[in-house]
Order: structure tokens, then C-alpha cells, then sequence
């Protein structure tokens, strides 16, 4: 089936086959490997993007459903050699470790602080629960997190 | 994990998402959100060779209020009932529930009529669908019916559900509520409950629903007639397991459940002031 869709911007017509995931799509077809796939499994979110503008699971959504949508992987969040500032804020805080989990974490932040721009701790918890990290401890994470919403919001980093 | 190869056809109307189920049988399965159905289609545990993408009938997405009940659209995604104030008001319990499914990624796809079709015991929302007392709204190539949520559930997996029938909206009657509670235990955060209880008080009477203590979604009818008559809380939970049949699994022995649902009918029967 023919399928079209913005990816970071760019417009992407592919024929794929139904049954293909969209993470592999991403990784396999367009070459876009910073979204990393974990269990496989919907558990782990490593393979967390945005599809117009939310934070889904791309191993558990076929490329076909994205069909004339917008999608944003980790790779489309930096600007040039600008990072995002989430991303900054992951690397200003050690937010990470060995960095499988940080593009699905990132993604996953990114979405949150759409839609609740002034969490407390507990709700960037809470709102990540969706990921999971076998390094940090989570501690650095939600500090990222919080530090980024902080910037945004005015406040000292 | 690749699913085995299947047609896919995205249905533009409810006609044609039933025209379609109609043409192609059991060997075809609707696609709403895909947060129950593709994890079972990637184990390999379900394999249709049709899907009917259903996922777009953005006229089956609302949540409107109709007068004697709140009317959702079957695919109103977790999401949009999380962030509801028309749900918060009418119905705080689904709202808040709704709002504790997975994880924010699957709240962005999935779906309450894939909720309550999929018919898992482990689910949060047909639990509380049946404290609440809905109405569900099939669509077949003979028109629509409305099958209450108490006889919707007719064993693992299964529903009242004819194969070729869409499920197009859910009635929520407006209670006047008293008190409210959802108890969800579970290890990890994002993961379905081990057992879970909800509770809701209204001046129209109380609902009790029970998620994983069998092979359906169930209602506590034990609980529900202890209360009408006039039971406390604790003596009320007492009678959380009649009717189950909790199973085992990696997560809990039947009688680990079981002294579960006693406390969890207990706390949510105090948190809604039931009792
Ligand atoms: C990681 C993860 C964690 C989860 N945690 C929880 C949890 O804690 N609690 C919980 O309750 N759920 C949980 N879920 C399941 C989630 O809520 C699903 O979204 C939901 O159960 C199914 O909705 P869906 O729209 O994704 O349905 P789909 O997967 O698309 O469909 C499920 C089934 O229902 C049928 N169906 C779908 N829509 C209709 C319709 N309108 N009419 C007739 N049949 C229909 C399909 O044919 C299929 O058989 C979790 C899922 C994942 C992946
Ligand atoms: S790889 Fe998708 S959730 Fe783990
Ligand atoms: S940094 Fe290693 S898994 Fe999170």
C-alpha cells in the first residue's frame, strides 16, 4: 500500500507492506535509527515519536495508520546544531547514561510538557511512566524534565 | 515481532467499516486504536487476514452530553476522556479511570470502544462502565441495538458483539453522585491491574465493578445488595468475591486476589462514603 507522510518535516511517499510496523518504517525504510525499538513489546517506549504532535508507542502502530501524518522522531527535534531544549536540559543535567532509553524519554517529555507545561515532580513521573530506563534511576531525568519546564515557564533553569 | 501478513482497508464510514465486516467474515477484525489487538497480532496469538482500520471515523469521536446520559463515541480516545469537563462533571469516575489506563503513549491511541469490545477482564473501563450502568450502541447490516453493559459480557474475550456489528457509542446515564472511587493495584506503574475495584455512590443507587477477578469484567452484585441493604463498608467487602473465579498468574495466586478484592471493595466502598 502507497502511504504518505511528514517525517521531521519532509514529505515521504513509501510503498510498504500493511503488516509494517511504523517504528521499523522509520528505522528501516527512512533510515531514521535514533528511535530505538527495546522489548518490542508497547512496554518500554524506547520507540517513542510524536505522530501529529502526541507521544505513541511506534511498535505498536502500523505504518499505515500514520498514513497523511505528521511524525517527528528524535532527529527531527534539534535545529541544525542546536539541540532542543529538552534535549539540553537532558545533557545539562546528566539526564542520561548509556542513552537507549533517552530518544523515547525525550519524545516522551517533549509530548508531556504540551500538554501540562508546569508539572510538579509527580506528574512528570506519572507522565513518563510509559518509559523505562535500566540506568539512571530516573532521578536525573525528572530533574531534566522539570529543569526544561522551568526554562520554558521564565524561571531559573 | 511482525505480525503475519494481513489486507488492509481503512473504512471511511460506519456503513462501510459493517459492509466490510459483513463481506469478510470471521476472518476479519476491526481496527481502532490497535493497543490491545496489534500486541496480539505481533505475539502471533490473533491473526486475521483482514483489517478493517476503523481509526478515522472521526464521527464516532465525541463525548456529548444527552440529556438523561453522557453519548461517547465508541472511538473517543483514553485521552479525550481523560481531559474531559463535561466527563469530569457527569461522570468523575470514568473521567479519573480513563486518566490511569497505561501510560500516556497508549492513552493517545487507544480507544473506549476498543476497551470495552476487547472484553479483557484485566481492563479498567468495562469495570467501570458496569458500576455505572451503560448502555452500549451496536451497529449491524440490521441496524442498531442497544445492549445493556450487564449483558454485554459473555466470557474471556467475548462479548455480546455479533461479528459483523460495530460498536458505535456508549450511554452513560447522569447520575447524581455522591462519591466516587477507582482502586487500581499493580506492580508497575503503566501496567493493567492485578485487581482492581470501582465504586460509585449516587442518590440513584450504588455500582460495583471488579477488574481481573475472572474470566470477564464483573460486577459485584454481593457487594451492591449488601449495601442496599444498608451493610457498612467492611461488612459490604466481605462479600467482594462471590461470584468470581480469579485465576493465577505470574503476578497473584487466587487467594492472594481474592484478599485483594476484599480490600480494595473495602477502600473504595470508604473513599465513595458508601458505607
Ligand atoms: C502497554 C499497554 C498498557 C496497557 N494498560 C492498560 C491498562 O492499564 N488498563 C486497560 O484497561 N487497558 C490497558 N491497555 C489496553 C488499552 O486500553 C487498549 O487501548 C484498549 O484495551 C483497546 O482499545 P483500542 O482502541 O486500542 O482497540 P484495538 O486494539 O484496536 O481493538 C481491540 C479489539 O476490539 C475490537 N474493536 C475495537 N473497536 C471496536 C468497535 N468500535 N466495535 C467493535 N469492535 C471493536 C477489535 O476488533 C479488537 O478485537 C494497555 C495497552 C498497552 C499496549
Ligand atoms: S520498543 Fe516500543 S515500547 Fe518498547
Ligand atoms: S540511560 Fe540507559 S536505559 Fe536509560
Amino acid at each position: 500500500m502507497k502511504i504518505t507522510m511528514t517525517v521531521n518535516g519532509v514529505q515521504h511517499s513509501d510503498e510498504v507492506e500493511p503488516r509494517t510496523l511504523l517504528a521499523y518504517h522509520l528505522r528501516d525504510a527512512l533510515g531514521l535509527t535514533g528511535t530505538n525499538i527495546g522489548c518490542d513489546t508497547s512496554s518500554c517506549g524506547a520507540c517513542t515519536i510524536h505522530v501529529d504532535g502526541e507521544s505513541v508507542k511506534s511498535c505498536t502502530m502500523l505504518a499505515v495508520q500514520a498514513d497523511g501524518s505528521t511524525v517527528t522522531t528524535i532527529e527531527g527535534l534539534a535545529n541544525g546544531d542546536t539541540l532542543h531544549p529538552m534535549q539540553r536540559c537532558f545533557q545539562e543535567n546528566h539526564g542520561l547514561q548509556c542513552g537507549y532509553c533517552t530518544p523515547g524519554m525525550v519524545m516522551a517529555a517533549v509530548s508531556l510538557l504540551e500538554e501540562n507545561p508546569d508539572p510538579t515532580e509527580r506528574e512528570v513521573r506519572l507522565g513518563l511512566e510509559g518509559n523505562l530506563c535500566r540506568c539512571t534511576g530516573y532521578h536525573n531525568i525528572v530533574q531534566s524534565v522539570l529543569a526544561c519546564a522551568a526554562e520554558n515557564n521564565g524561571g531559573a533553569a | 515481532m511482525i505480525p503475519a501478513a494481513f489486507d488492509y482497508v481503512r473504512a471511511e464510514s460506519a456503513d462501510e467499516a459493517i459492509a466490510l465486516l459483513t463481506e469478510h467474515g470471521d476472518e476479519a477484525k476491526l481496527l481502532a486504536g490497535g493497543h490491545s489487538l496489534l500486541p496480539l497480532m505481533k505475539l502471533r496469538l490473533a491473526s486475521p487476514t483482514v483489517l478493517i482500520d476503523v481509526g478515522r471515523l472521526e464521527d464516532l469521536r465525541f463525548i456529548r452530553d444527552a440529556g438523561d446520559h453522557i453519548a461517547i463515541g465508541a472511538l473517543t480516545r483514553h485521552r479525550d476522556l481523560e481531559t474531559s469537563d463535561l466527563l469530569g462533571e457527569a461522570a468523575p469516575l470514568l473521567q479519573h479511570a480513563a486518566g490511569h489506563v497505561g501510560d500516556p503513549q497508549v492513552r493517545h491511541r487507544g480507544t473506549i470502544g476498543g476497551s470495552l469490545a476487547h472484553a479483557d477482564p484485566a481492563s479498567d473501563l468495562p469495570a467501570v462502565v458496569l458500576a455505572l450502568g451503560g448502555t452500549l450502541v451496536a451497529n449491524g447490516p440490521n441496524g442498531e441495538r442497544e445492549i445493556a453493559i450487564g449483558d454485554f459480557y459473555t466470557g474471556f474475550l467475548e462479548s455480546a458483539l455479533e461479528p459483523d456489528e460495530l460498536l458505535t457509542e456508549i450511554r452513560i446515564p447522569k447520575l447524581t453522585t455522591l462519591g466516587w472511587s477507582f482502586q487500581k493495584f499493580n506492580r508497575r506503574a503503566q501496567d493493567w491491574a492485578i485487581v482492581g475495584v470501582a465504586a460509585v455512590r449516587a442518590e440513584e443507587g450504588s455500582g460495583v465493578g471488579l477488574v481481573n477477578m475472572g474470566s470477564t469484567p464483573l460486577y459485584a452484585a454481593g457487594v451492591v445488595e449488601a449495601l442496599n441493604s444498608g451493610a457498612d463498608a467492611a461488612s459490604a467487602a466481605d462479600r467482594a468475591v462471590e461470584g468470581t473465579e480469579a485465576q493465577h498468574d505470574n503476578n497473584a495466586t487466587v487467594e492472594y486476589r481474592e484478599h485483594l478484592a476484599r480490600v480494595l471493595v473495602r477502600r473504595a466502598l470508604e473513599e465513595s462514603g458508601l458505607a
